[in-house]
């Protein structure tokens, strides 16, 4: 994307006419300046409604005494300096010391959903690369639980994994005799096998969407040349392919780990308001944390945790790969 | 490998793994869609009782009472607008930047490309409470409510599925010739009719993936949903729980209730999936 942009402007640059004479030439060179502008304006206060200055607010928030009492106009609330903050992450007390076991819970989530999102999608891309029979079918009954409603999905999976009447544990207990008893599945520990299951079943459509589309930006003769100096298809897959999807996959994974560390609907529909200790996602913990005690300083100051962590790893990742792929070149 | 086979052809341990892993993946993906649609079909009794692979009897029923345990018609509708809304105001916005990004060069393009882009990136539990307050504040100075209405909502749900698309449509107007709008420049059309009569009609591919992507994220939100709607203007991902939260669990209505929603995304996106599919090809991933 970055690499086209040049190549715009100097095309745009060169065709201005020059050919319009004296006043109405000023009139044309201020609509032609103008007028990307104007284009973007639209978003660019929706983005600001919605976005910026939403998240601006948020930050002063966090600076905040903003109990229930003051919520009928914020800005009366008094200040209360760092104090949310030092609330955060003092991990001696409970607030921070339950922060901090949500946010460890979310990376090990996020990391191991990632992971398993990516592999499954890339397996599947790959092995679905060359055409067979039924390959459009199946394309489109794997992109199924990527289109079905978070909630409609979801709810189905809670319903699975019902402790009396779910399918989870008939299989499991009454049918292969894996279990000694039927396991609670949405509370205790059981709930992050959970959780994890349902975000891996809706997030890897998205991998296998991405890569697929990504595969079919490589030409086909890269193969059929590797094809024939007697690469076998482990070669081609590991000197052709997976290359190839370098820059693919860059920004898939960052893609990827933000929606899933962020991700509210999947734990709250799965769990309702109060998650389980074990699957204690931070989206939800903060949510709580806010609407739950009513305490929207100290959430706000949580949320703005969040949002420099993610940035933090957002910039690494960035440094990192646009590093790589200058010394790849 | 001593069977005269072209040399593109596939050995044999990898057509079994392939078979093999697809199998597997398919059952992964379709038991879930299994249990709604067959738990959708059988009487209560099938439902509160040990799971059952197949129902005892048939029945329609939950498809019939669905609507009314609770008003799923008003939450449809609801959704339906608030969804429609959406995807129709964040394509039309999406493809006026997306083509001033990829047509002209301003000062602060690569700023907005960037800012745009990164608002993927927030938590919405950072800008939830934010927003509300927003939304209060502007219906009480200039009496246009914004909480608790569909407008709202839809003024929400547009920005959330902005980013991506303008992202992939600058892609996709990437690579529509430069030429053809140039020609219809020289030939009279303003900068607008050149958007319009030319890049547009061949962006077509990825201006539907747009719309089916944005008409999912609207459709599919749980926490704005959850937060800014009241009882006339609830969607149906907040709507779909009143069914569990009755004393009694009625699995099969949910199930069915949770299939008569997922249809019309389910099979748009089925439709229009091939499109998303080149709109990625041609735009995001290049």
């Amino acid at each position: 994307m970055t690499a086209t942009a040049p190549a715009a402007e100097a095309t745009v640059r060169k065709s201005s006419p020059g050919t319009a004479r004296g006043p109405r030439r000023r009139t044309g060179r201020l609509r032609r300046v103008g007028l990307p502008y104007l284009l973007l304006l639209p978003a660019l206060l929706l983005e600001l409604l919605v976005h910026l200055v939403p998240m601006v607010i948020g930050i002063v928030m966090s600076f905040k005494e903003l109990t229930q009492f003051y919520i009928r106009d914020w800005s009366t609330a008094p200040w209360a300096g760092l104090d949310n903050y030092t609330v955060s992450v003092d991990f001696d007390a409970p607030v921070g010391k339950a922060l901090l076991h949500s946010f460890l819970v979310t990376v090990a989530f996020t990391v191991l959903s990632v992971g398993l999102c990516w592999l499954i999608g890339t397996a599947a891309a790959v092995f679905m690369q060359d055409t067979f029979r039924g390959r459009g079918l199946l394309r489109a009954l794997f992109l199924v639980p990527y289109a079905l409603p978070v909630y409609a999905a979801v709810i189905t999976w809670v319903f699975m994994f019902q402790h009396d009447n779910g399918l989870v544990n008939h299989v499991l207990h009454d049918q292969l005799g894996l279990t000694d008893k039927p396991s609670f599945w949405l509370i205790g520990d059981n709930s992050f096998v959970a959780l994890l299951t349902v975000s891996v079943w809706k997030g890897w459509p998205f991998a296998f969407l991405i890569v697929m589309a990504g595969l079919q930006n490589i030409p086909r003769e890269l193969y059929e040349a590797a094809a024939l100096d007697g690469a076998g298809m482990v070669q081609q897959l590991r000197r052709i392919t997976l290359p190839s999807l370098r820059p693919v996959n860059q920004v898939l994974v960052l893609v990827l780990f933000l929606w899933t560390f962020n991700d509210f609907n999947t734990p709250y529909v799965l769990f309702g308001k109060s998650a389980p200790e074990a699957a204690d996602l931070i989206s939800v913990h903060i949510y709580q944390a806010s609407f739950v005690t009513w305490n929207f300083g100290t959430g706000s100051a949580m949320s703005v945790l969040l949002l420099l962590f993610l940035l933090v790893v957002t910039g690494v990742h960035l440094a990192l790969t646009s590093r790589g792929r200058r010394t790849a070149q | 490998m001593s069977t005269p086979r072209s040399p593109m052809a596939p050995p044999r341990t990898f057509l079994w793994s392939r078979r093999i892993f697809l199998t597997l993946l398919t059952g992964f993906v379709l038991i879930p869609v299994y249990v709604m649609l067959s738990s959708s079909l059988k009487p209560l009794a099938d439902v509160t009782g040990s799971f059952r692979w197949l129902p005892t009897e048939l029945t329609i029923r939950p498809y019939i009472d669905i609507w009314s345990t609770v008003p799923l018609g008003r939450y449809f509708v609801n959704s339906l607008i608030v969804a429609g809304a959406a995807t129709v105001c964040s394509v039309v916005i999406a493809v006026f930047s997306a083509y001033a990004v990829s047509r002209y060069a301003f000062r602060g393009k690569r700023v907005f490309t960037v800012t745009v882009l990164s608002t993927q990136m927030f938590p919405g539990i950072l800008f939830l409470l934010p927003l509300f307050l927003i939304y209060v504040n502007i219906g009480n100075a200039i009496g246009i409510a914004l909480f608790g209405s569909r407008g709202g909502l839809i003024l929400t749900y547009l920005t959330f599925s902005l980013p991506f698309s303008i992202w992939m449509l600058i892609g996709y107007f990437d690579s529509v010739p430069r030429d053809l709008d140039e020609a219809a420049l020289v030939d009279g059309c303003g900068p607008l009719g050149a958007l319009f009569r030319v890049v547009v009609p061949a962006a077509v591919p990825g201006i539907v993936a747009v719309a089916v992507y944005a008409f999912m994220t609207a459709w599919g939100e749980v926490l704005f949903a959850s937060v800014m709607t009241n009882d006339t203007t609830r969607t149906l991902a907040v709507g779909l729980q009143g069914y569990s939260t009755l004393n009694d669990v009625y699995w099969n209505q949910i199930m069915a209730a949770s299939l008569v929603v997922s249809v019309p995304v389910v099979a748009g996106f089925l439709l229009l999936q091939r499109y998303l599919v080149a709109g990625l090809t041609a735009g995001a991933v290049k």
